[in-house]
């Protein structure tokens, strides 16, 4: 009797986990089919599940044209700065909190925090100002100094938790050789934590490869746009090619996918880490 | 910092602050200095445009106040926030239950695991042009929904009034739900298995041992993630205005929707400014309210 309950829980739960794949997942699936057939297939009624001709020509004509592939070459110049930024700044930051204590520490903890309740929007109105008095309109560094921003609070507060676990006997031992705080740091405590900063550096690209707003705002021209504002324009575009915009929907979220696939343990824990999303 | 023997009080006072300049002068000029200018020209006109604003007090915000658009769009972004927060936390609670039952084996749970986790992968204009897609008169979405009568091949989704507000949170819904399951499931990973057991022994049925030990165990991650939630969700732009502009005839436009409009298409900065700092107002108290969540929870 009992195993035959479970075996009926067991064809419930089973229909139930595959309904939700469906909806998960059909999307995504959706999008791959589309980038392989061509642009009159995409609206045939009734649709066309599977176009087994699997046309790459959407994603020759992308990689093909200069100014999309600059999309992809802006974006990813764009992301691995801000990654290198975020994880050499918010390391030193980390140091600082998780090593001393001073007068401030309470207060720039708290607006370091507050970060995630500021809405972007707000911070974009005096960035316009801002950043065309820098001279920096429709440059790369408009975006990754702004996107440093929303990447730093997750990096610092990831980075001091890890070196609050690492025992304080690390740093004097260094001290006692005679080597500086800064020896200490990058010699030994940086190489200790590599884990949790792999995490905490695809987390950050994953925000500075996926921002939309202020790219689109802070720049102008089109050799200056990054991917998410690139599959934007084609959108705009007179006549909607609706395959080639499913084949550069995929391949802008290839990296991020991949790095997903390879790293998921650190993507989860990042996540119910629960902290700053982009 | 190179004698690190013979510091005198001035360097041991000045070393953490050393460690944290980058960090506190990005902050500075990029976010502190930023609020206080938004701050700054919600009170004067024309800002930004013009050289010498006028100090206008609280006119600014009179206007807004008084502006029946702003109070749609408040209305607007309730609606998408309250739908969107019980939908992530109901979807997100039921696939985490699923993947965590003992049913399935562990190689299943993984791969369903990163299906149920792929709509978080996908950056905003992806997600749009994607729905944008499925929903168009002769998309996907129709096509499936002619089966069991709910569309038809000319069914208008985000062009409909009636429907867009729909359609935009339906599809916030599906790209956010899964950090809830994420989160959700760390903490029943978290819930011991004697405490089900014992309940277990003394015939406690599966759903009220969802409701007396399921739900207590995992309530102070609802509470967190749905405050934060709550804050992001009314920050949110791109999608919605990648999907519908706002429209049609603004039945999707929310705050954020609103204050770019004023910003950026209009260039009315200071009008923009006096709705962003009121957006601002409102998230800061959620956000203090999370914090203070947090602390009772840590208690």
């Amino acid at each position: 009797m009992v195993g035959s309950q479970k075996k009926s829980m067991k064809i419930i739960l089973s229909i139930f986990i595959i309904l939700g794949a469906l909806y998960a997942g059909f999307p995504v699936l959706w999008m791959i089919l589309s980038s392989f057939k061509s642009n009159v297939q995409v609206f045939a009624w009734p649709p066309t599940f599977i176009d087994f001709s699997f046309s790459f020509d959407s994603y020759i004509a992308i990689l093909s044209n200069p100014e999309k592939v600059r999309f992809f070459i802006n974006s990813y110049c764009i992301s691995f700065i801000v990654v290198a930024l975020t994880l050499v700044i918010g390391i030193m930051a980390a140091y600082g909190f998780s090593r001393f204590d001073f007068p401030l520490k309470g207060l720039i903890n708290t607006i370091i925090i507050s970060v995630q309740a500021i809405p972007p929007i707000v911070l974009l109105i005096p960035y316009m100002s801002l950043i065309v008095t820098m001279k920096l309109f429709n440059t790369y560094w408009a975006l990754i100094l702004t996107y440093l921003i929303f990447t730093l609070p997750y990096c610092i507060l990831m980075t001091t938790g890890y070196f609050n676990t690492l025992s304080t006997d690390l740093d004097e031992a260094v001290r006692i050789d005679g080597g500086s705080r800064f020896t200490a740091l990058w010699r030994i405590l940086v190489p200790i934590s590599v884990p949790g900063l792999v995490a905490v550096g695809m987390y950050t690209f994953m925000q500075a490869w996926n921002e939309y707003l202020f790219a689109l705002v802070l720049t102008k021209t089109n050799n200056m746009r990054t991917v998410p504002v690139g599959i934007n324009l084609l959108m705009g575009e007179h006549t909607y090619d609706w395959s080639q915009m499913m084949a550069m929907s995929f391949l802008g979220s290839l990296p991020v996918l991949i790095l997903f696939l390879f790293f998921q343990r650190y993507f989860i824990a990042g996540m119910s880490a629960g902290a700053v999303k982009g | 910092m190179k004698k690190a023997k013979t510091k005198g009080p001035f360097v041991k006072f000045i070393t953490p602050y050393l460690f944290l300049s980058p960090t506190v002068i990005l902050m500075l000029v990029l976010l502190v200095i930023p609020i206080f200018l938004v701050i700054q020209y919600s009170f004067f006109n024309n800002a930004i445009v013009v050289k010498e604003p006028v100090f206008v007090g609280f006119s600014n915000y009179v206007t807004i106040l008084t502006d029946s658009i702003f109070w749609s769009a408040i209305k607007n972004t309730a609606i998408f926030v309250i739908a969107s927060v019980i939908a992530h936390i109901t979807i997100g609670m039921c696939f985490a239950l699923l993947l965590n039952t003992k049913y399935f084996k562990t190689k299943t749970k993984y791969i369903f695991r990163i299906i149920y986790v792929l709509p978080w992968m996908f950056t905003a204009s992806v997600i749009a042009i994607l729905w944008k897609l499925m929903l168009q008169p002769q998309g996907i979405i129709n096509y499936l929904f002619q089966f069991v009568n709910l569309a038809t091949k000319d069914s208008e989704w985000l062009s409909s009034r009636t429907y867009a507000l729909a359609a935009i949170t339906f599809v916030n819904i599906w790209s956010g739900y899964p950090f809830y399951m994420i989160s959700i499931l760390a903490g029943l990973q978290g819930v011991s298995e004697d405490l089900y057991e014992s309940s277990a022994l003394d015939g406690a049925g599966a759903w009220k041992r969802f409701i007396y030990i399921t739900i207590p165990q995992v309530k102070p991650i609802l509470i967190s993630i749905g405050m934060l939630d709550i804050v992001w969700t009314i920050q949110s732009f791109a999608v919605i205005w990648m999907l519908t502009g706002g429209g049609p005839v603004r039945t999707t436009e929310t705050i954020s929707i609103y204050i770019y409009k004023y910003a950026f298409n209009s260039s009315q900065y200071s009008l923009a400014s006096t709705a962003a700092v009121i957006a601002l107002i409102v998230c800061i108290i959620l956000a203090i309210f999370y914090v203070k969540q947090q602390r009772k929870a840590r208690e």
